[in-house]
C-alpha cells in the first residue's frame, strides 16, 4: 500500500483527521484499485479542493485502473463534492482510469450522472478572442454607417406617414395622439418655466455685472430678449423634452417591442410607424413652438425681475426696451427652432425605441442613447442655424 | 448525504398558519393552513388569478401576508429580525414565471452572482460551480449567452441553475412549465424530480398543469377563487379520485364530468361537462 495522500481544505486544523472539517485521502489498494476515502462535510460553507493534487499522484502510480470511493465518514455534501467529483472524472477519463461509482451515496451518483449526461452542444461555446484595433475600427465604421443609413430610413417613413396623414390616410386614434399632446405640452409646463426663468435671471445677471460698467444697464432687456427669443428658449426646451420625452418615446416603444405589442400591431396589418411613431412625432412637433412661447414669456419675467430689483428698471421701460429689441423675425427663427428640435426629439426618441432589441437592459440603452443622440443632434444643428442665420443676416 | 427517499415519518419542512394575503382591503386568499413536508414535491393550485403566485410571494418574504405565519422549520419567517429572514431565505431557491435572470449578464454571471455574494470562495472555483450547475440543468457549454438569447425553456433552466446555486434546502418554482412545449416541459419535470431525489431537496410548486401535477406531485393545496380560500389538501391522485367537492372534481378533470376517468369519454362529454 502505497504512502497516503492527505488532502484538506483548512490546512490549519492540521494532519489530526478528527478535526479535519472536510477532505480526502487516498490509497492504491491490490490490482491496481485507487480508494478515495473522502470524509467530513463537502458544503459550500466550507471551501472548494482543487483536484490537482489528485491528477499529480495518479500520475505517480501508473498501476491505477480503477478508482473507487469510501464514504462512510463523509457527513454532508453539496455541488461542492459534485464538482469535485465531475472534475476527477474528466480527469481519470484522460487518463484512460475507470470510476466505480457505486461507492457514493446515491444522491451524489444521480447528480454526477445528470451533470455528465447531456453532452455540450457542439458549437454552442463561445469563442473570445479579441479583434485587433484595425478590424475593430472597420467594424465600428460599418456599424456607424448602416446606423446612420438606418435612421435615414426611419426618418423617410416618418415622412411618408406624415404624408398620409396629410391626406387623411393615417391609421391612428385621436385619442393616442391627444393623451400625447397632454405629456408633451401641458404637462411639460412647469419643468419649462422652472428652467427658462432661472435662464433668464442667470442671462440678466451675467449681462447687468457687464453693462452696468458702460452705463447701458437699460441694454439687459435687450441681451435676455434677442438671447431668449432667438437661441435659449428653442435649446435649453430641446433637451428639457429630449431629457423628459425623447428618453420616455425611447423606453415606452422599447418595452413595447420587448413585450411583443408592436408585432401584435404588425400582424393585425396596422404599421407601427403610422399608429405608435407618428402621433408621438406630430405631438411634439406641435407643443414645442407653444413651449418655447411660453419659455420666452417666463424667460423675460425672469430678466425683468433681475432688471427691477438689480438696476432699478421699471417695468414698464423693461417691456418697451424688450420689444424695441426682439423682431419678428427673431420670433420666427426661434419657433421654426424649436419645431425642428421637436421634431429631432420625436424621431430619435422613437427611432431607438422601435431598434430596441429583446430585454430589459435593451431598453435602459434605448433610453439613454435617445437622449445623448437628441441633446448632440439639438446642438449640432443649432450651431448650424445660427451661423446661416449670421451670414444670411436674417 | 442520506438519501432522502427513504419513506419514513413526514416531517414539517414549511408550515402555513392562518395566512391571509390582501393588497389593501382586498383580500386575495384568506385563513389558509397547511404543511409542507420535508423532501415532498408540493403543489400549489387553482384556477387562473386565484392567487398562487401571491402565496408563493408570501413564502419566499417578497409579500408581507395581512394576517397569520409562515414558519420555516418551526421558526416564523414574517416575524424574525431582518438579518434572520435573509439567513432564512438563503436556504431557498425561487425560479420565477418569466425566468427572472438578470438581462445585463451572462448564464454563468447570473449562477455565479449568488455564489459571489453568500460563499468565500475564489473566481476560479465559483466559475467551475456556475458550470457544474448549468450542466446539471443540461445547459452545458451556454456559459457566455445572455438570457435573451436562448429559448424560453432554456431560460426556465437557467433560473433553476441559479435557484440551485446555493444548495438550497427549498426549491421553488413559479409555473415552471408555463409556456414551454409538453416535451420540454415533461423533461423539467423529470429533472426537478431528479433534483429533488438527489438533493433531498423541499420543492414547492405553483402550476395549473394537471400533467405536472399528477406526474411529480406528493402532496398538493388546492386555492379556489370564489370561496378565497383554501378547498382541499392531500396527494393530487387521491383529491381526484376522494375529493367531494366539485370545484377540486372539476379542476382536476379538466371540466369533464365527475365519475369517471378522463379521456374515456370523448369531446363532447368535455363540452357537456362544462356546466356545474
Amino acid at each position: 500500500m502505497a504512502a497516503n495522500t492527505r488532502n484538506s481544505a483548512n490546512p490549519a486544523y492540521g494532519a489530526h483527521t478528527a478535526t479535519l472539517r472536510n477532505g480526502w485521502e487516498a490509497s492504491l489498494l491490490a490490482a491496481g484499485e485507487f480508494r478515495i476515502r473522502l470524509f467530513g462535510k463537502w458544503v459550500l460553507a466550507s471551501g472548494a479542493h482543487s483536484p490537482a493534487e489528485l491528477s499529480r499522484r495518479l500520475s505517480q502510480v501508473p498501476r491505477a485502473t480503477k478508482i473507487t470511493f469510501d464514504t462512510q465518514d463523509l457527513t454532508a455534501w453539496d455541488n461542492i463534492l459534485i464538482e469535485f467529483l465531475n472534475k476527477l472524472e474528466t480527469i481519470a477519463g484522460e487518463r484512460g482510469v475507470s470510476i466505480d461509482r457505486s461507492g457514493l451515496p446515491g444522491g451524489v451518483e444521480r447528480l454526477l450522472a445528470l451533470a455528465r449526461a447531456v453532452p455540450e452542444r457542439q458549437g454552442a461555446r463561445r469563442t473570445q478572442t479579441r479583434p485587433d484595433l484595425l478590424t475593430r475600427v472597420g467594424a465600428g465604421s460599418q456599424t456607424f454607417v448602416a446606423t446612420a443609413a438606418d435612421f435615414v430610413g426611419f426618418l423617410g417613413e416618418a415622412c411618408v406617414a406624415i404624408g398620409r396623414l396629410t391626406v387623411g390616410k393615417a391609421r391612428l386614434r385621436r385619442s393616442d395622439l391627444l393623451l400625447a399632446i397632454e405629456d408633451c405640452g401641458p404637462s411639460a409646463l412647469p419643468i419649462v418655466a422652472l428652467v427658462s426663468f432661472l435662464i433668464g435671471l442667470i442671462l440678466a445677471f451675467v449681462g447687468a455685472v457687464e453693462l452696468r460698467r458702460f452705463g447701458a444697464a437699460i441694454y439687459v432687456a435687450d441681451l435676455v430678449g434677442i438671447g431668449m427669443v432667438r437661441e435659449l428658449a428653442a435649446m435649453m426646451t430641446a433637451i428639457l423634452m429630449s431629457g423628459r420625452t425623447g428618453a420616455a418615446f425611447a423606453a415606452n416603444l422599447g418595452t413595447m417591442q420587448v413585450s411583443d405589442e408592436i408585432s401584435a400591431l404588425q400582424t393585425l396589418g396596422i404599421p407601427p410607424m403610422e399608429f405608435l411613431v407618428l402621433p408621438r412625432i406630430v405631438a411634439l412637433v406641435m407643443m414645442m413652438p407653444l413651449l418655447a412661447i411660453f419659455a420666452n414669456i417666463v424667460g423675460m419675467l425672469g430678466g425683468l425681475l433681475i432688471g427691477g430689483v438689480t438696476l432699478d428698471i421699471s417695468p414698464v421701460a423693461y417691456y418697451h426696451q424688450t420689444s424695441g429689441a426682439v423682431g419678428l423675425n427673431d420670433w420666427a427663427i426661434g419657433l421654426v427652432k424649436a419645431a425642428i428640435f421637436g421634431a429631432i426629439v420625436a424621431v430619435v426618441g422613437c427611432w431607438r425605441g422601435m431598434r430596441c432589441s429583446r430585454s430589459a437592459a435593451a431598453v435602459g440603452d434605448a433610453a439613454t442613447s435617445a437622449v445623448v443622440l437628441c441633446i448632440v443632434l439639438i446642438i449640432v444643428v443649432d450651431a448650424i442655424a445660427t451661423v446661416l442665420c449670421t451670414t444670411l443676416n436674417i | 448525504m442520506s438519501d432522502p427517499r427513504t419513506k419514513r415519518a413526514p416531517k414539517a419542512h414549511i408550515v402555513v398558519e392562518d395566512l391571509t394575503m390582501a393588497y389593501g382591503d382586498f383580500v386575495i386568499q384568506h385563513d389558509l393552513n397547511f404543511t409542507i413536508n420535508k423532501g415532498d414535491i408540493f403543489i400549489i393550485m387553482g384556477g387562473s388569478g386565484c392567487g398562487k403566485s401571491t402565496l408563493l410571494h408570501a413564502l419566499v418574504g417578497l409579500q408581507l401576508p395581512a394576517r397569520g405565519r409562515v414558519l420555516y422549520s418551526g421558526e416564523s419567517l414574517w416575524d424574525a429580525e431582518p438579518e434572520r429572514r435573509d439567513a432564512i431565505l438563503r436556504t431557498t431557491g425561487v425560479t420565477y414565471q418569466g425566468g427572472g435572470l438578470w438581462s445585463s449578464m451572462t448564464l454563468l454571471e447570473n449562477v455565479a452572482l449568488p455564489l459571489e455574494q453568500y460563499t468565500s470562495l475564489n473566481p476560479a472555483e465559483i466559475a467551475d460551480l456556475a458550470s457544474l450547475n448549468l450542466a446539471l440543468v443540461g445547459l452545458s457549454g451556454f456559459e457566455e449567452y445572455f438570457p435573451s438569447e436562448i429559448s424560453g425553456g432554456m431560460q426556465k433552466r437557467a433560473g433553476l441553475a441559479r435557484a440551485m446555486a446555493l444548495s438550497p434546502e427549498v426549491l421553488l418554482f413559479d409555473e415552471p412549465s408555463a409556456g414551454l412545449d409538453p416535451i420540454s416541459s415533461r423533461l423539467l419535470d423529470n429533472l426537478i424530480l431528479e433534483l429533488r431525489d438527489s438533493l433531498g431537496a423541499t420543492v414547492v410548486m405553483v402550476t395549473h398543469e394537471l400533467a405536472s401535477i399528477f406526474a411529480v406531485g406528493d402532496n398538493c393545496v388546492f386555492l379556489d377563487s370564489e370561496t378565497k380560500t383554501q378547498i382541499a389538501v392531500g396527494a393530487p391522485r387521491q383529491l381526484r379520485d376522494e375529493c367531494p367537492n366539485p370545484e377540486v372534481q372539476r379542476f382536476l378533470r379538466r371540466g369533464e364530468p365527475t365519475g369517471r376517468h378522463e379521456d374515456t369519454r370523448g369531446a363532447a362529454g368535455a363540452r357537456s361537462g362544462a356546466a356545474p
